[in-house]
This record gives structure tokens, C-alpha cells and sequence, in this order.
């Protein structure tokens, strides 16, 4: 609101501002008062409804805008929701020293005006908090197909704008309404309405939901701890008229102290005859007992990876001799539900068979069992899962390979090393035999590394080194 | 609500309540999408207080009080006389759902009694946290305790739908634990703490969501005989070696249906305020166990005056401390003296030289502190060699015995 008006005699201005935080009034006044060189003690702040006075509103001065420390103007946005009448005239002081001398002024926490207005400040966000704690909604039942909610709260300071974006944040999708007497909310799914002050309205009733708060806040003492003293300092009374649940205080506290003398008189009851002995032996035998068990529990698990639509289970015969460990399964293999079927698995049977291995053979399997991806458009990017991500994994791993009892286990690239040996491997450095928390292993690349190797020399080269790995782990599982 | 899932919650909520930490913060601020519900701040907010002074948060309850443990301490214990009573995961949804709406709660804090199978309870309690994450978009708070004996591939889960997961050490002895709750085991507990811890911090590194609120853990005392420095040597470890965001303390206090085995006189509260106290001083004070031991006697904190002041009163050849020239360290030693105080002196000094009225203004509590401060137009004499400096600043006693 625009509200500067002259003062008559010239000696004295007064400012007349719209009641509440008029944050808007105040700033254009202020800019006003300092282009002209007015000290704050030629200055009187007062609140009034607009047209209130007869004396026309001056025209806001295009006076110059000036800057402030950040600090400040927080401080002022917060100060001036405050109910004090002398907001206006402690920060104009703030202000003031500010722009003639003092920049540093708000950085002095020790200074009695800076000390006084961050004590206004604290009040407020103590208020606001407490706003956002204790407004309690009431079912209004449905209209129009959605459920709708209405509060009356009483704030002490004038801050109902400022808690607006909290509960429009935290209930996007519920019709809303929060009543004040310093003006009201109203959010309907898409908009927010601010509207005036408001009168005590009459609550719907029969809000089942209610009833259980105040019996979950009535089982939830502890009579044994009561400390009213305490409560009544983060609760303060101000604020009990609107609780539904502090009707319930008086009664809990006067028999709070019976209700304790009763618990410590009552001699230790003997256990009445319930012995669950069987289901405490039973309770023990919780592990799954079989590979099936264990897949069964993967296939039921959401993946620890974005994307992933399904948990590609390992593949092969228990007992096989050798099993192999990919990194995680990719586009095709999450489609077809089966590992190694895209073409780094076509290139892995290749070598399979030239190194004279069959697929039937072995247990394939992955260090990840889903497929994570990021999507683009219509395609399904892989994305490389990260070392925490492997280490979610784990375990399943560890269970099937105790399941499966190969004699070696080949990792096929850094992830799969990740996994069986428990912290990163590298693959050039460590490829050859390896033990993995004691279980005979093997190092080799995946098969994916040969496909991305732009040059074919380099593809030839690295692909017999694959074959001869894929051999020499055959001839030890074999051993 | 219809009257038997109001019984339900007066059971399930009264048998939750005896765990202390409710809080919801430690979250990186976060909010629902537009057809979901539900924010997170960091700092958590408690909508409500009891009488017993304790902040309402979350909604606190189990998903069922049957237990096959017989833990001694546990209320819910199988061999307690209690009344039983079990939720279906979609009824603590639609609860936690209700009381959301009303803005009664920031989200909920869901711990079991252990039915069937450790695995079995814990998978329950994860469809809980996973159906409000997933069907119903809700982005309020979830803390999930999670239960050391159930596989590791459950605790490996519950990072992805709960803010916070928690498990409680219960009792900083593992002798105590082995008789008072045979059916525990201590190292496994610490090993699925380590387990957590580690999947904790990678996802912190790698910018997942797993458990942002870190991990938590609760140790009950007065129920056995171990010191206080021991609990508080055991929440150094904790802090430490699995990087935990809180401990809680739980003093001790009488449960209907006690067992025989435990001492029938609750622990005072004031040993657990100590101990907060303590806790305190060890995280944000660079104190050590040691020194903060040494302002007590035998390992037990000095219960009439806070630790700090306990510990100054032993040391007062360090006093009285120039508050116009003491560094952070020192004067964050000063009894009466916060941390929020001491960044304020050390931010007013640089405009002059503070007085005594200054240090009003900086902090709450200049009149503990005056005895050991120095300021440019006070100087405590020889307040500090004072014998009866420790009367003086001693609370009246009794005045802060809560119970009884
Ligand atoms: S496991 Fe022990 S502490 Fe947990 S509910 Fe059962 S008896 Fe209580």
C-alpha cells in the first residue's frame, strides 16, 4: 500500500501503513523518507485502514532505490510481520544507520537496536514454525470428487502470507483452507487464494480421524516422565485453544502420578502360560533353503537401481563347474528376462565355443540383477551401476554362488570383481586367478570392453587374450 | 476409524512409546510431486507435546506388539501379560495417510515386535514404507527400525523408502545384553549397523537417496549397572566408527508388567539429561570421554550440575577467560557459554571491545558465565577459587527432578 502522507506542520512526518506486514508500503515509504533526508526521529509510523485519514495519499516519490545488505533485508521482511507498532520505527533506525554510516551495522550482534530487532525476528520464525506445527485440519468431506480441509488458527504476528508456499508445498493435491484473523488461505488443487481476515468459523464434525489423534496422543505419554514444565515451554498455552488434543492435558497430567504408583505397586506378574518355543526354533530357519527360494525372493525384490523393470535371474545347472559373472543384464536381456542374449552375450558364446565351453555347461549370472537404464526418448540408455550400487547386490551373489558350489568362479570385468571380491579390482592389473573371500576365482574383461574397441587390431588381439582366459579358468575349474 | 483400529492404535502406540527419538529431521528438504503429499524440511517439526514434555513428530507405533524375543526390558516381550494387537500393512497406511492430511504428524516411525521370522516382520514393514512412497507419492518423513537378526538383503531395502533407519544397541554392556535379551546378539547388531553405515555413505557419495537422514541408534540405562562413561565411551565408538547422526538414552524408567529380573525403581531422568548433556559436549565441544568422566565420580556423571560446569569447576586454573581475546575453543568451555553465543562473541568483537552488558545480549545465560569471564569492565576476582563457587551455581536441588 502506498501510504505516505505529509505531515502539516513539517517538522514531524507521519506514515500511515496498512495493517499487517505491508511489506510493499513500507519499502516505497522508506525510499521516500531517505531520498529526502528524513531521520527516524522526525518520523511517526502508524497502521490504519486505507481512506481511514482525509488527508490525500502523496504520490509515491520515484525516489531512487538504494541498496542494503542481504542480512538486512531479511531481517526486515521478518521483523516486519511482527505485531510490535514499533517495527516500523526500529528498522527505519536500522536502516537509516545503516545507509549514513555503519554498512556493517547488522554484522554487530552485540548492538541493542540489531540485538532488539533479531529478537523480533526470532519471535516471528518461532511463529511461523509453530504455525506450520500446530494447524490442525479438519474433513470437510468431499466435494466435487475431492476431499476438502479447513483450519482456524490464531498466529500472534502477522504471518499468514509467509507460511503460504509450506502447506501449499505439502498438500499439493488436497483442497485447503486455513483461516485467520489476519487474513486466510485457500488452495484448491491449482491456485492460491489469499483472502481477509476471518472469524472463528464453525468446524465440521465427525472427523473420525480426530478421534484416533487424540487417543494416539493420549497413549503416547508416558506417565512415568511427566514434565509439564517442559511441554508448556514448546507448546505455550497461547496456542492450546486450537489443539484438539490439549483439552485432553489436565486429565493426563492429575493422573499421571496414580497411574505411575499403580505401575510400580504391581507386583511382576508370572508369565501366563504361552510358550512359543516352536515358533521361536522355527524363526531361525528364516534363510532361503534352495536357489529357487532364494530367485524367488530377487524376482520379488524392486531393484536397488533406477530403470530395471524385472531381476534377470542366473541361468544353469547347480554344480556346474564353472561360473561366470557379468556385470548387470542389459536392454535385451531385461526384455527377454535372461542374462547374456545381447550381443556382448553373442560375442561370449562365440568365445564360449572357441575355447571349447557350451553355455549348458555353466552358470551364468550377473553382479546386478537389473537393468539399469535412464530413458531418452524411445530408447533405454544404459547407465555403468555405481560401486554402492554393486554392493547392494552383494549378498544375493554370495547366496546363489553357495548354492550353485562352482569350483570357479570367473568375474567377467571390474564390476563383477567389485562384487565377488568385496572392494574394486583392477581388471588389467589383476586379471589371471584370484581368490574371492576365499573362493577360487578368475579375472578377465567383460565381453562388452571387446565391442567398444574402435580399432580391429586391437579387437583381434584382445579377443584371443579372451579366449585364453575363458581356457585357462576351464582348465582350473577342471583341475 | 472404526473402533477396532482405534483399539489397535491405542496398543500399538502405547506399546511404541518407551523408544525416544521421534524426530524428523536430518532430511534434505524435499516435496511431494503435485498429485502426491507431503514435504520434508531438514530441521524437522514437532506438531505436538505430551505432558511428558516429549515432542510428537512421527507417528510412533509398531506394526504388531506379538514378540518372540523375551528381552527383558521390552514390554512387548512374549513372556509380558500385555495386551497384543497386530496392524495390516494397508492400516498403518491409511493411518499414517489420515493423520498427515490433518497436519498432525511429519511422518511415521515404524518399529515390530518380531512375528514368524525376523525376515518376514521386516519385509512387512518395508511394504508399509514402500506403498506410501509408491502409491501413494507420499514425501513426508519415514524412520524405520530395522531388526539386526533379518537378512541382509532387507536391511540393503529399507535404505530406499525410509529417511532414517535406526537400530537400538539397547544396553552399552554386551554382558548386559546377553542376560537381559538372550535372544540378541551384540555383534550382529554392530554388524548390520556396519552394514547400514557403509551403504549410507556411499549413497552420500554417489548422490542416491539411501536413509538421507543418516542412522540412529537408542541405549536404555539405569537398567543395569554400567557407568556412565562406559555408555558414553560406547557413543564415541558409534559416533566415530559408524558415523551414526544420533544416539538416544533412554533412562530406565517402570513399564506395566515389569520383569522380575530388572531393578523396580526407574533411573532418575536427570542421569539421561546428563548424559544428553554429555553426548553433546562430545560432539559439538571437541570434549573428550575422559575429560568429560573426570568432572564426575567413578564414571558416573555428576548428577546436580551440568557436565560442563562439572568439568570447569575441576579445571578452574584454565578460568577466568578473556572473552575479548579467548579463542573458540577455549570459549566454548565456558559454562553458560552455547555455541550460538560464542559465534556471536567472536562476531561483536570485531566492533570494540565487549562489556559485561554485551555478553547479556549475546547470550542467555550471562550470570553462569560472568564467574568465569573476563570482559573490558569485568573482572570475577578471585571469584573462581571461590569454595562455594559450586553452591552458587548449582541448581536449587530437586529442582529439576522430574519424577516422583
Ligand atoms: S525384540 Fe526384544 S525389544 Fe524388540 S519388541 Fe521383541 S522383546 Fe521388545
Amino acid at each position: 500500500m502506498d501510504a505516505l502522507f505529509a505531515s502539516p506542520a513539517g517538522a514531524l512526518r507521519e506514515v500511515i501503513l496498512s495493517p499487517g506486514a505491508d511489506a510493499a508500503g513500507f519499502r516505497a515509504a522508506v525510499r521516500a523518507l531517505v531520498a529526502e533526508g528524513l531521520p527516524p526521529e522526525r518520523v511517526i509510523w502508524s497502521t490504519g485502514a486505507p481512506g481511514l485519514f482525509d488527508a490525500p495519499p502523496m504520490a509515491p516519490h520515484a525516489a531512487p532505490a538504494f541498496s542494503l545488505p542481504r542480512a538486512v533485508t531479511e531481517l526486515i521482511g521478518l521483523v516486519l510481520c511482527h505485531g510490535d507498532p514499533e517495527r516500523h520505527g526500529l528498522l527505519y533506525r536500522l536502516i537509516w544507520r545503516t545507509v549514513k554510516d555503519e554498512r556493517a551495522l547488522i554484522d554487530n550482534p552485540a548492538d541493542p537496536l540489531v540485538h532488539r530487532l533479531m529478537r523480533m525476528a526470532k519471535a516471528v520464525r518461532r511463529d511461523i514454525h509453530k504455525m506450520h506445527a500446530f494447524v490442525r485440519f479438519r474433513s470437510a468431506g468431499m466435494v466435487q470428487g475431492r476431499e476438502r480441509f479447513l483450519a482456524w488458527f490464531e498466529p500472534e504476528h502477522f504471518i499468514v502470507e509467509a507460511v503460504a508456499g509450506f502447506f501449499v508445498k505439502r498438500f499439493p493435491a488436497m483442497d485447503w483452507s486455513i483461516l485467520t484473523p489476519h487474513g486466510s488461505l485457500s488452495w484448491d488443487g491449482t491456485s492460491l487464494v489469499i483472502g481477509p481476515p476471518a472469524l472463528r468459523p464453525a468446524l465440521p464434525e465427525g472427523d473420525g480421524f480426530e478421534e484416533g489423534w487424540l487417543s494416539y496422543y493420549e497413549s503416547t505419554f508416558n506417565p512415568a516422565r511427566t514434565n509439564t514444565a517442559m511441554m508448556t515451554k514448546e507448546m505455550p498455552k497461547k496456542y492450546w485453544a486450537n489443539l484438539p488434543e490439549a483439552k485432553l492435558i489436565p486429565g493426563l497430567v492429575q493422573s499421571a502420578a496414580s497411574r505411575v504408583d499403580a505401575m510400580i505397586a504391581r507386583e511382576a506378574s508370572a508369565p501366563r502360560k504361552r510358550d512359543p518355543r516352536k515358533a521361536v526354533e522355527a524363526m531361525s530357519e528364516q534363510a532361503p533353503g534352495t536357489l529357487e527360494e532364494l530367485n524367488r525372493l530377487m524376482r520379488d525384490t524392486p531393484p536397488f537401481v533406477t530403470g530395471g523393470t524385472r531381476a534377470v535371474l542366473g541361468e544353469g545347472p547347480a554344480g556346474a563347474p564353472l561360473a561366470l559373472v557379468g556385470e548387470q543384464p542389459g536392454d535385451q536381456e531385461d526384455v527377454e528376462g535372461r542374462p547374456f542374449v545381447g550381443p556382448a552375450g553373442r560375442l561370449l558364446m562365440k568365445a564360449l565355443g572357441e575355447a571349447g565351453l557350451s553355455r549348458e555347461q555353466l552358470y551364468l549370472t550377473n553382479a546386478v540383477k537389473h537393468f539399469k537404464y535412464v530413458q531418452r526418448g524411445k530408447r533405454r540408455l544404459h547407465q555403468s551401476p555405481t560401486s554402492g550400487e554393486v554392493k547392494h547386490y552383494r549378498w544375493w551373489l554370495k547366496q546363489e554362488l553357495d548354492f550353485v558350489q562352482p569350483r570357479l568362479v570367473v568375474a567377467l570385468g571390474a564390476s563383477a570383481a567389485l562384487a565377488l571380491a568385496g572392494h574394486p579390482v583392477s581388471v588389467t592389473r589383476a586379471r589371471g586367478p584370484m581368490k574371492f573371500e576365499g573362493r577360487p576365482g578368475y579375472v578377465t574383461t567383460h565381453p562388452s570392453y571387446l565391442l567398444r574397441l574402435p580399432d580391429p587390431a586391437a579387437q583381434n588381439a584382445a579377443y584371443a587374450q579372451f579366449v585364453a582366459d575363458l581356457k585357462a579358468a576351464a582348465e582350473r575349474a577342471a583341475g | 476409524m472404526d473402533d477396532t483400529l482405534a483399539t489397535k492404535l491405542r496398543i500399538l502406540a502405547d506399546a511404541a512409546k518407551y523408544d525416544a527419538s521421534c524426530a524428523s529431521s536430518g532430511s534434505a528438504g524435499r516435496a511431494a510431486k503435485k498429485t502426491g503429499i507431503g514435504s520434508t524440511t531438514g530441521a524437522g517439526i514437532c506438531h505436538s507435546y505430551t505432558p511428558d514434555g516429549r515432542c510428537v513428530s512421527l507417528l510412533k507405533i509398531l506394526l504388531t506388539n506379538y514378540c518372540l524375543f523375551d528381552c527383558a526390558y521390552c514390554i512387548n516381550r512374549r513372556s509380558s501379560n500385555v495386551e497384543r494387537a497386530r496392524f495390516s500393512v494397508d492400516e498403518v497406511v491409511r493411518l499414517t495417510l489420515g493423520f498427515y492430511k490433518r497436519n498432525y504428524i511429519e511422518g511415521l516411525f515404524l518399529s515390530s515386535g518380531i512375528i514368524r521370522s525376523p525376515d518376514y516382520t521386516m519385509e512387512q514393514m518395508m511394504r508399509v514404507a514402500r506403498s506410501l512412497r509408491e502409491e501413494h507419492g507420499f514425501a513426508g518423513y519415514i524412520h524405520l527400525k530395522a531388526i539386526p537378526e533379518a537378512s541382509p538383503w532387507l536391511v540393503e531395502q529399507a535404505g530406499l523408502w525410509a529417511d532414517r533407519l535406526s537400530l537400538n544397541i539397547e544396553l552399552a554392556s554386551e554382558t548386559s545384553l546377553k542376560s537381559l535379551a538372550p535372544e540378541k546378539d551384540a555383534p550382529r547388531i554392530r554388524a548390520t549397523m556396519g552394514q547400514m553405515t557403509e551403504r549410507i555413505a556411499e549413497a552420500r557419495e554417489e548422490k542416491r537417496r539411501f536413509a538421507p537422514a543418516g542412522q540412529s541408534t537408542q541405549m536404555i540405562v539405569g537398567a543395569d549397572a554400567t557407568t556412565d562413561a562406559t555408555v558414553l565411551e560406547t557413543s564415541a565408538t558409534l559416533y566415530r566408527g559408524y558415523g551414526l547422526r544420533r544416539v538416544y538414552y533412554s533412562a530406565f524408567s517402570p513399564i506395566p508388567e515389569a520383569s522380575r529380573v530388572l531393578p523396580v525403581k526407574p533411573a532418575p531422568l536427570r542421569r539421561e539429561n546428563r548424559l544428553y548433556q554429555a553426548d553433546w559436549l562430545l560432539r559439538y565441544y571437541g570434549f573428550s570421554v575422559e575429560e568429560i568422566a573426570a568432572g564426575g565420580t567413578e564414571g558416573m556423571l555428576d548428577l546436580d550440575i551440568d557436565p560442563k560446569l562439572a568439568w570447569a569447576l575441576k579445571h578452574r586454573e584454565r578460568f577466568p577467560v578473556d572473552v575479548n581475546s579467548a579463542d573458540r575453543e577455549m570459549l566454548l568451555r565456558v559454562p553458560g557459554l552455547g555455541a550460538r553465543a560464542v559465534d556471536r562473541i567472536l562476531k561483536a568483537r570485531r566492533f570494540g571491545r565487549l562489556r559485561l552488558d554485551d555478553i547479556g545480549r549475546l547470550s542467555t545465560s550471562v550470570k553462569r558465565a560472568r564467574a568465569f569471564l573476563i570482559t573490558a569492565d569485568h573482572h570475577p576476582l578471585r571469584l573462581t577459587d571461590r569454595a562455594d563457587l559450586r553452591e552458587r551455581l548449582a541448581p536449587a536441588p530437586r529442582q529439576m527432578e522430574l519424577f516422583g
